[in-house]
């Protein structure tokens, strides 16, 4: 295999690709399934495409959050879904499932595994968003004023208008953009015209806010020759890395974000052009910061999925970028495309990964 | 297919944490009417203070006082306060660094002119809580202020009985749904059933059932009704009463692998000495009044059942 030109960072030990994304149809609630029932058929649309079963797994990892679903060690209900008896080799992270896909690729660099699946899900359904997100913040000075998830993106929003980075219409412009994409994508939550809407947190407007929902994701990847074995046209890792900032608010620049930069410089982004980008931006301001700070062109076909503005399952939607992105590849759609998560208020952690299909 | 259950769940708890020294000085400040920062190894004033430099991640201990006047760096109109939030009228959401500060801080200003009237780059001042206890809430609000920047106390952060932790409540509200599987499970309870799925690879029976073959990993939607006698595979003594437990110690706790089940799920053991319960007893379901699980399982007067018959459920 070709590899691409001389790099900064180093290469990995192996190559890691994606080869099998599912996801489900994101809808507003899904009460009538617990989490695994929710979870289960993404699995095994996953496994099939791949055909493999679940005992040929390597090593699973996965993402959720238990503050979703007001419940403790939550995620060990969702393994029933994954056959875990005989023992298998397992871990979580309380995040989205983009860092459990980052954990399930350092473990195929070890060599210990060849094959991982990695998969996500969150129901918001039960509770309220809003205010369950305000538990990830600073306990001491911030999360005692339940400063609510939307807020933090309107402050970031504002910040970004007075710097002369954005305005309301080109807010509205990039959901609309968002939107449009989603109508080819049957997955989504909200496809297509989508009114701006009334104020929720000035600036931010209900059309600025991604849609609330419930929705699950898994992804397989394979190491080397195996990844060829189990798909046509894998999708090579070339570079994945994750960085955070401070948590308090006031001591970041919010217009800009030297974390997503600093991952796509390790994530080899700035070498060559990429063709696609799959964001994780819940909200469209954060479009706009994440374009400035991964020096996106007008040529980069930029969320064709749609993105998190069309659906945003908490815990999934990250991993989701990385599956839409990996599709792509798959497809013959893209050669090198970017895909980008993001965790915690006004885009605090980011994890971009580029990813490449083999040359045509 | 029958509704599936819902019922509210509330998660609630007050959030006790410690403090190290530079935000018990700070909160400790916040209770004297009075604002402390912590300044960095390159001379940064940082407000809220922190201690360790998010930069070099240097120690920070150096308290300084910060006027109680400020600008507002960024800010955002909430026009429909939720339930905790600082004010239950509009207000806007605010980062306002203050006079002598290089860092803002998050809080909420109260802005009678409406959203307006509010700016980035406007002038706020601090408005204390008539009753503060050392807590970022002792800060009531920002509210505007044209005149100045306001004197400091003079105060070097040095007070008697220090607020050395916080208690913050801490409540989310829930619509708890078990799912499609666990209703059926539940909703058979209630008509003194117990219903297992049955696994469409393995045909195994699980009970309760989640909808999914742990082992294979696969969808059980096959109902089967087990029990209602079972076997007692294991069980363990109790001699120490929970808090709130209305059953005398010591009592036995079993799990009993119900007729049909190859699934052993738990249960107490009553209307035999506790310490006369043994592996292979069989037992049956004593049910409570209003539906639910059986109160407790008491013995059948059958024989024991053979160790062959129940090894592979231990």
């Amino acid at each position: 295999m070709q590899r691409p030109a001389p790099r900064s960072a180093p290469g990995p030990l192996r190559d890691i690709a994606v080869v099998a994304f599912a996801q489900t149809d994101h809808r507003r609630t899904s009460d009538e399934l617990s989490e695994v029932e929710m979870l289960m058929p993404v699995l095994h649309q996953v496994l099939a495409q791949t055909g493999l079963k679940t005992s040929d797994i390597g090593f699973t990892c996965s993402g959720s959050t238990d503050y979703l679903a007001g419940r403790a060690f939550s995620f060990t209900m969702a393994l029933d879904g994954v056959g875990a008896w005989p023992p298998i080799s397992e871990s979580h992270v309380e995040m989205d499932g983009a860092w459990a896909l980052y954990e399930a690729w350092t473990k195929l660099l070890t060599g210990d595994a060849d094959t991982a699946l990695v998969y996500a899900y969150g129901k918001s359904s039960p509770g309220s968003i809003r205010d369950v997100l305000t538990r990830q913040l600073d306990p001491y000075y911030v999360a005692p004023l339940w400063p609510d998830s939307v807020a933090l993106a309107a402050l970031q929003a504002q910040a970004l208008i007075d710097a002369g980075d954005t305005d309301e219409p080109a807010l509205a412009a990039v959901a609309t953009r968002s939107r449009t994409a989603a109508t080819d994508n049957s997955h989504a939550q909200l496809r297509g015209s989508v009114p701006r809407g009334e104020y929720a947190v000035r600036p931010l407007r209900t059309g600025d806010c991604p849609p609330i929902g419930d929705g699950a994701a898994a992804v397989i990847l394979a190491a080397g020759e195996r990844a060829r074995e189990l798909c046509e046209r894998p999708a090579w890792i070339r570079g994945i890395d994750h960085r955070i900032e401070a948590h308090g608010l006031g001591v970041r620049d919010l217009t800009d974000s030297p974390s997503t930069r600093l991952a796509a410089e390790r994530a080899g982004l700035f070498e060559r052009p990429v063709d696609t980008a799959e964001l994780h931006a819940p909200f469209s301001s954060q479009e706009v910061v994440l374009r400035k700070a991964l020096r996106l062109g007008d040529g980069v076909d930029v969320n064709p999925s749609g993105g998190a503005l069309a659906a945003n399952p908490v815990m999934a939607a990250g991993l989701i970028r990385i599956g839409e992105a990996a599709d792509r590849i798959r497809r013959g759609h893209s050669d090198r495309a970017l895909a980008h998560a993001t965790s915690g208020p006004c885009l605090q952690q980011n994890l971009v990964a580029v990813l490449e299909g083999d040359p045509r | 297919m029958p509704e599936v259950l819902k019922a509210p769940l509330v998660v609630e708890f007050p959030f006790t944490r410690s403090l190290g020294p530079v935000q018990s000085a700070f909160l400790t400040g916040l209770r004297e009417r009075v604002v402390f920062g912590v300044r960095t190894g390159d001379g940064r004033v940082l407000v809220p203070p922190v201690e360790y430099d998010p930069v070099t991640s240097e120690e920070l201990s150096e308290l300084v006082e910060v006027a109680a006047t400020g600008t507002v760096t960024t800010w955002a109109w909430n026009h429909e306060p939720r339930r905790g939030q600082p004010l239950d009228r509009p207000f806007a959401w605010v980062l306002v660094r203050l006079d002598g500060a290089d860092t803002a801080l998050l809080h909420a200003l109260d802005a009678p002119g409406g959203p307006d009237s509010v700016h980035t780059g406007m002038r706020v001042r601090v408005r204390w809580a008539a009753e503060r206890s050392g807590g970022i809430t002792d800060l009531a609000c920002f509210e505007p202020h044209d005149d100045g920047i306001s004197e400091l106390t003079g105060s070097d952060g040095r007070f008697e009985d220090l607020v050395t932790g916080i208690v913050v409540p801490a409540r989310l509200d829930y619509t708890y749904s078990p799912g499609r599987a666990q209703t059926a499970y539940i909703q058979a309870l209630a008509e003194r059933r117990v219903v297992g799925e049955r696994c469409p690879s393995c045909r195994k029976v699980y009970v309760p059932p989640r909808g999914a073959c742990p082992t294979c990993g696969v969808a059980t939607s096959e109902r089967v009704e087990v029990g209602p006698r079972g076997t007692v595979t294991t069980y363990c003594i109790v001699n120490i009463k929970a808090k709130n437990l209305d059953i005398e110690v010591p009592y036995v706790y079993a799990h009993i692998a119900l007729d049909g089940a190859d699934l052993a799920l738990h249960g107490r053991i009553g209307g035999i000495p506790y310490d006369q319960v043994r592996m292979g007893l069989r037992v049956e379901p004593v049910w409570a009044d209003g539906g639910g699980h059986p109160d407790h399982y008491r013995p059948t007067g059958e024989p024991d059942a053979d160790y062959e018959t129940y090894k592979e459920l231990v």
